[in-house]
C-alpha cells in the first residue's frame, strides 16, 4: 500500500514538473518519465496488457514524436516571441482544475460497491474464442468492431497527415535526414538493437493470445525499431506513393474486414468467428494487422513527405 | 484500496492537465496537456477496472481493452496534431495561437 | 424493442463497411482511381440507406444488429429507428451531390498520383462511413471510436490548400475536437463505473438519479457541445468551415456538425429516457438562443461570404438545442413534444441540404469572381443566374420561409412553443428567422444589383456544375411538402413520445 502511495506522488510529481517547465524540450521529457511511470502504475492495477501499451506507445513513440517536434519547433521558433499568461488566468485556471480534480474524486468514492463488472461474462464466453487472454479476447472477439475501426482511424490520421504535404514533395521519399555517419554511435547502438527488437515485437505479439501482449504491443515494438533504424541511417524510407507501401498499409484492415463478412456465411454474423477455427481466425486476422499497424504507426511518427532539410 | 488510491491520481492528473491546457498558449504544450488529461482519464478506466476483479482475473478485461483502444487512438491523434503544428509553423514562421484554444 | 438482432440488420453494417471498403481500397489502388472508386459506390451507400428506411418503415420498429453474435453488455450493438434511418439518407443524398460537384475541383489525374485527388476522396468516404457508424451505434464506446474517425477524417479536409489560415483553423479545430471527445470518454468511464455497460439501451434500463449519472451526463454533453460548435463553443468553425474547398465546407456544415448533435439526441432521449432533466435543457435552450442572436448578428458583420455563411451555420445549429426544452418530456410527457421532436430533425435535415448549396453557390461564386467579397459581388447575378437562384432558394430554409423545409421545423418548433407556454422560444425563433432574412438579402441585393461596369468572371463556369447546389435546395424546398404534423417516421423506435401533436 505504501509503495502505491509511494508511486502516485511520484507520478503526480512529474506530471506537474511536466506542466510547470518553462522549457518545452524539458516537458516532453518529464512526460516520457512519467508514461514509463505509468506503466508501472498499469502493472499494479493488474493490467500487464495496457502497461506494454502504454510503455511502448504512450510513453515511447508519442515521446520520440514529441521530443523531434519539439526541437523542430526549436529551430524555427523565436525565444523572445512567448506570451506568457497573466496572474488572474493562471488563478483561475487553478480554481477551476482543483474544482474538477475534487469533484472527479468525489465521484470515484460514488462508485457502487461492489462494482459491477464484465469480468464474469468475459470468462464465460472465454472458452468460444480459443484464447487464453481476456483483453485479446475483448479486443478480437467480443469488441471486434471497435478495434477495426480503430484500426482504419489510425490509417485515417496517416492520409490526413499525408494531405499536409506540398503538392510538389508527393513524391518524395520519407527521409528527412542528411547525411549519416556509418560509425557513430546511434548507428551502432541501432544495428545492436534492432534485431533484438524485432524479435521480441514479434514474440509480444505471438504471445498475446494466452499471455499479456498482443498486436498492437508488438506492432508498436516494431514500428519503434523501425523509426530507430531510419533514424540511424540503416535502412532509408520509401516515398508514399510506393504501391508496396500501400498494399502493406491495407492488408491488414482487408483481411480484418474479409474475414469479417465471411462471418456471416460461417458463423451467422459479421465478425463472428465459428467455434471450432475461432482461435485460427483470430491469428489469419492478427498477422497482417500486425504488419499493417506497425507500418502506420512508424509512418505516422516520420510525418507527411517533405524536402530534406539542410 | 489501491484502485480507489489510483482513482484519486487519476481525478489529479485530469486536473493538473486541465490547468496546462488553459494555462499554456503554445499549441505543443497543450497537446501535451491533452495527452495528461487523457492519461488521467485512462487511469480512471484502470481504477474502474482493477474493481471489477472477478472470475479469476485480476480486473474487468473490458475497460482494460477500452484504455488499449483508447491510447491507440491518442497516439493517432498526437501525431495529428504535431504535423498539423509543424506544417503550421513552416507555412507562418510562427508556433502560437493568438486566442486561447 | 426486442432483445435480439432483427431481420435487416446486416444492412446496418454495410452501410458502415461500403464506405469504410471503399477508403481502404482508394488508399490502395491509388489516388489515380480514388475518385472512379467513390462514385461507383455511391448508388450503392444510397440504396442501403433507402433499403434502412423502407425496412424501418415497413416493420415499424427499430432495426438492431448484435456485431459477432455477442449481445451486449459484452458485445456491441447497432441499432437503427427512424430517426437514424432519416439521417442516414439525408446523409447519403448529401455525400452523392457533394461527390458530384467536387469532380470539376478534384479531378483524378492522368498520369501520377497527385495530392489532393486522393486525400479528398479518401476522406469523403472515411466521412460517410463515420457518419453511418455514429447514426447506428449502440455502444458509448464504439460511438466514441465513430466520433475520433469523423474528427481524424473532416479536419485535414479543412487544410486541404495548404495555406497557413487554414492550417490554424484547422489545428485549432482539431484541439476542440480532442477536447470535446477527452469530455465525453471522461462521463463514459464514470457511467461504466456505475452501470458495469456502455450499451445505449441497457443504460436507460440501469441508470438512476444521482451525482454519477448527472456528472457523467454533464461531461459528455459538454464535449459534444465544443465538437458541434454551440455556443459559446463555436470559435473555432468559421475560419475553419470559411477556409475549406467548397464542397468540404458543404459537407463540414451540412453534415460533420449534426454528428455530436445527434448524439446529444441519443444521450438525453435514449440513455435519460427515465429521467429527464427540465432545468438542464432549459440551459441548453438559452445556449442555442444565444447562438441564434450571436451567429446571425456576426453573419451580419461578415465582409466575406464564405465567412457570412460559416457564421450562419453557427446561428442555425442554436435552432437545434431549442428541441431540447421544448421536447423533454416532464413525469406526464406532453403531446406537443412530438412536434418539437419532428421541428428539430426536420431544421437538422433542411439545413444541410440549404447550407451545402449556399456553399456550393459561394465555392462557384469565389471560383469565378477571383475572390468573395459580399461588396465587390455586384453583376454576378447576370453572370451566374443559376447559382444565385441556389443560393436564394437554400436563403429560403435558413429564413423559415415556406415552402421550405426550415419553414416546418420552425413552425412546429413555434407551435410547441406556445402549445406549452415557454413564449420565450418563440420569440428566439421568429428573431432568428428576421436575422436570417437580414444576411440572406444582403447577399442577395448585391448580387443581383448592376455593376457600375461589367465584370467578366475570371472562369466561366458550365451549367452542370450550377444544378447541382440548386438541386440540393430543391431537396430542401421539397422537404417543405411534408405534412405539418409530426412525422410518423421519426416516431418508430420511440414509445415514450405520445403519438398525438398537431391535430
Amino acid at each position: 500500500m505504501s509503495f502505491d502511495i509511494g508511486l502516485t506522488l511520484l507520478v503526480l510529481a512529474v506530471a506537474a514538473w511536466t506542466i510547470a517547465a518553462r522549457e518545452t524540450f524539458v516537458a516532453v521529457v518529464g512526460f516520457v518519465a512519467y508514461g514509463l511511470l505509468l506503466a508501472f502504475v498499469w502493472v499494479r492495477l493488474a493490467a500487464p496488457d495496457v502497461a506494454l501499451t502504454e510503455a511502448a506507445l504512450g510513453s515511447g513513440l508519442t515521446g520520440g514524436l514529441l521530443i523531434g517536434a519539439s526541437s523542430r519547433l526549436r529551430r524555427s521558433q523565436s525565444p523572445a516571441a512567448e506570451e506568457a499568461p497573466g496572474v488572474v488566468l493562471k488563478a483561475a485556471a487553478a480554481v477551476l482544475s482543483i474544482l474538477v480534480s475534487a469533484g472527479l474524486a468525489a465521484i470515484v468514492l460514488l462508485l457502487p460497491d461492489p462494482a459491477p463488472t464484465l469480468a464474469p461474462q468475459a470468462a464465460a464466453s472465454i472458452a468460444a474464442t480459443g484464447l487464453g487472454n481476456p483483453v485479446t479476447a475483448v479486443l478480437m472477439a467480443y469488441r471486434a468492431i471497435d478495434t477495426l475501426l480503430e484500426i482504419v482511424v489510425l490509417l485515417l490520421a496517416l492520409v490526413g497527415i499525408w494531405s499536409l504535404a506540398p503538392d510538389r514533395d508527393w513524391g518524395r521519399r520519407l527521409d528527412r535526414r542528411g547525411s549519416t555517419d556509418p560509425v557513430s554511435v546511434l548507428t551502432f547502438v541501432a544495428q545492436l538493437l534492432v534485431p533484438v527488437g524485432i524479435i521480441v515485437g514479434i514474440h509480444i505479439f505471438w504471445v498475446g493470445s494466452v499471455a499479456p501482449g498482443g498486436e498492437f504491443q508488438g506492432a508498436t515494438i516494431l514500428a519503434t525499431m523501425w523509426t530507430l533504424a531510419s533514424m540511424a541511417g540503416l535502412v532509408s524510407a520509401a516515398a508514399v506513393t510506393r504501391r508496396w507501401l500501400r498494399l502493406v498499409l491495407t492488408i491488414g484492415p482487408a483481411v480484418f474486414l474479409a474475414i469479417g463478412l465471411a462471418g456471416f456465411a460461417l458463423a451467422g454474423a459479421f465478425l463472428a468467428y465459428p467455434k471450432s477455427h475461432a482461435k485460427l481466425m483470430i491469428l489469419v486476422i492478427e498477422i497482417p494487422v500486425t504488419l499493417s499497424i506497425a507500418a502506420t504507426l512508424a509512418l505516422l511518427v516520420a510525418g507527411p513527405p517533405e524536402r530534406a532539410r539542410q | 484500496m489501491t484502485a480507489t488510491l489510483y482513482g484519486f491520481c487519476a481525478a489529479v492528473l485530469v486536473g493538473l492537465g486541465l490547468f496546462g491546457l488553459i494555462v499554456h498558449p503554445q499549441p505543443l504544450r497543450k497537446i501535451l496537456a491533452f495527452n495528461l488529461i487523457g492519461g488521467g482519464v485512462f487511469l480512471l478506466f484502470g481504477a474502474v477496472a482493477r474493481r471489477g476483479a472477478a472470475a479469476g482475473f485480476g480486473g474487468d478485461p473490458v475497460p482494460q481493452a477500452l484504455v488499449i483502444t483508447g491510447l491507440v487512438v491518442a497516439f493517432a491523434a498526437t501525431a495529428l496534431a504535431v504535423a498539423l503544428l509543424l506544417r503550421l509553423t513552416g507555412a507562418a514562421r510562427q508556433a502560437g495561437l493568438r486566442s486561447d484554444g | 424493442m426486442p432483445n435480439s438482432a432483427t431481420s435487416g440488420g446486416f444492412l446496418l453494417v454495410l452501410a458502415i463497411v461500403l464506405p469504410i471498403a471503399g477508403a481502404l481500397l482508394s488508399l490502395a489502388l491509388g489516388g489515380r482511381h480514388a475518385e472512379r472508386i467513390t462514385l461507383s459506390l455511391m448508388p450503392a451507400g444510397f440504396a442501403v440507406a433507402l433499403a434502412i428506411g423502407a425496412s424501418v418503415w415497413r416493420t415499424h420498429h427499430a432495426l438492431q444488429y448484435f456485431i459477432g453474435n455477442w449481445a451486449p453488455p459484452l458485445g456491441v450493438a447497432f441499432r437503427a429507428d427512424g430517426l437514424s434511418a432519416a439521417m442516414m439518407i439525408a446523409a447519403a443524398v448529401l455525400v452523392c451531390g457533394i461527390g458530384l460537384f467536387a469532380r470539376s475541383q478534384f479531378p483524378s489525374p492522368r498520369y501520377a498520383e497527385t495530392r489532393a485527388p486522393l486525400a479528398f476522396w479518401t476522406l469523403l468516404l472515411a466521412v460517410w462511413g463515420a457518419l453511418n457508424a455514429v447514426f447506428v451505434g449502440g455502444d458509448l464506446f464504439n460511438l466514441y471510436v465513430a466520433l475520433e474517425l469523423l474528427t481524424f477524417a473532416a479536419v485535414p479536409l479543412v487544410a486541404l490548400d495548404g495555406r497557413a489560415e487554414t492550417l490554424a483553423a484547422a489545428l485549432r479545430y482539431l484541439l476542440f475536437a480532442l477536447l470535446g471527445s477527452i469530455l465525453y470518454l471522461l462521463g463514459a468511464v464514470l457511467l461504466y463505473g456505475a452501470y458495469g455497460t456502455l450499451d445505449i439501451v441497457l443504460l436507460s434500463d440501469r441508470i438512476h438519479a444521482g451525482p454519477v449519472a448527472s456528472a457523467a451526463v454533464s461531461l459528455m454533453t459538454a464535449g459534444l457541445l465544443a465538437k458541434a460548435a454551440l455556443f459559446p463553443f463555436h470559435l473555432w468553425l468559421p475560419p475553419a468551415h470559411a477556409g475549406a474547398p467548397a464542397p468540404a465546407s458543404a459537407l463540414l456544415s451540412g453534415l460533420v456538425v449534426k454528428a455530436p448533435f445527434f448524439l446529444v439526441v441519443r444521450l438525453w432521449f435514449d440513455v435519460m429516457t427515465r429521467l429527464p432533466e427540465p432545468a438542464a435543457a432549459e440551459l441548453l435552450g438559452a445556449l442555442g438562443a444565444a447562438a441564434i442572436i450571436f451567429g446571425s448578428v456576426l453573419a451580419l458583420r461578415q465582409a466575406r461570404l464564405k465567412l457570412l455563411i460559416a457564421y450562419s451555420t453557427v446561428a442555425q445549429i442554436g435552432y437545434l438545442f431549442l428541441m431540447f426544452p421544448l421536447a423533454i418530456n416532464p413525469e406526464t410527457g406532453h403531446p406537443w413534444s412530438n412536434a418539437a421532436w419532428t421541428g428539430g430533425v426536420l431544421q437538422a435535415i433542411s439545413h444541410a441540404f440549404a447550407k451545402a448549396a449556399m456553399f456550393m453557390a459561394a465555392g462557384l461564386i469565389a471560383e469565378a469572381l477571383g475572390h468573395d467579397r459580399i461588396a465587390s459581388l455586384s453583376g454576378i447575378g447576370r453572370a451566374l443566374p443559376i447559382t444565385v437562384f441556389a443560393f436564394a432558394l437554400g436563403g429560403l430554409s435558413l429564413m423559415g420561409l415556406p415552402p421550405s423545409g426550415g419553414f416546418v421545423a420552425k413552425a412546429m418548433l413555434l407551435t410547441a412553443a406556445v402549445a406549452e407556454g415557454q413564449w420565450w422560444w418563440a420569440v428566439v425563433v421568429l428573431a432568428g428567422g428576421l436575422l436570417a432574412g437580414g444576411y440572406v438579402f444582403l447577399v442577395l441585393a448585391r448580387a443581383l444589383a448592376d455593376a457600375s461596369e461589367p465584370v467578366p468572371p475570371l472562369v466561366t463556369i458550365s451549367s452542370g456544375r450550377q444544378a447541382i447546389p440548386v438541386a440540393l435546395a430543391l431537396c430542401a424546398v421539397l422537404l417543405g411538402f411534408v405534412p405539418l404534423r409530426p412525422s410518423e417516421l421519426l416516431q418508430i423506435g420511440r414509445p415514450d413520445l405520445a403519438i398525438g401533436g398537431l391535430r
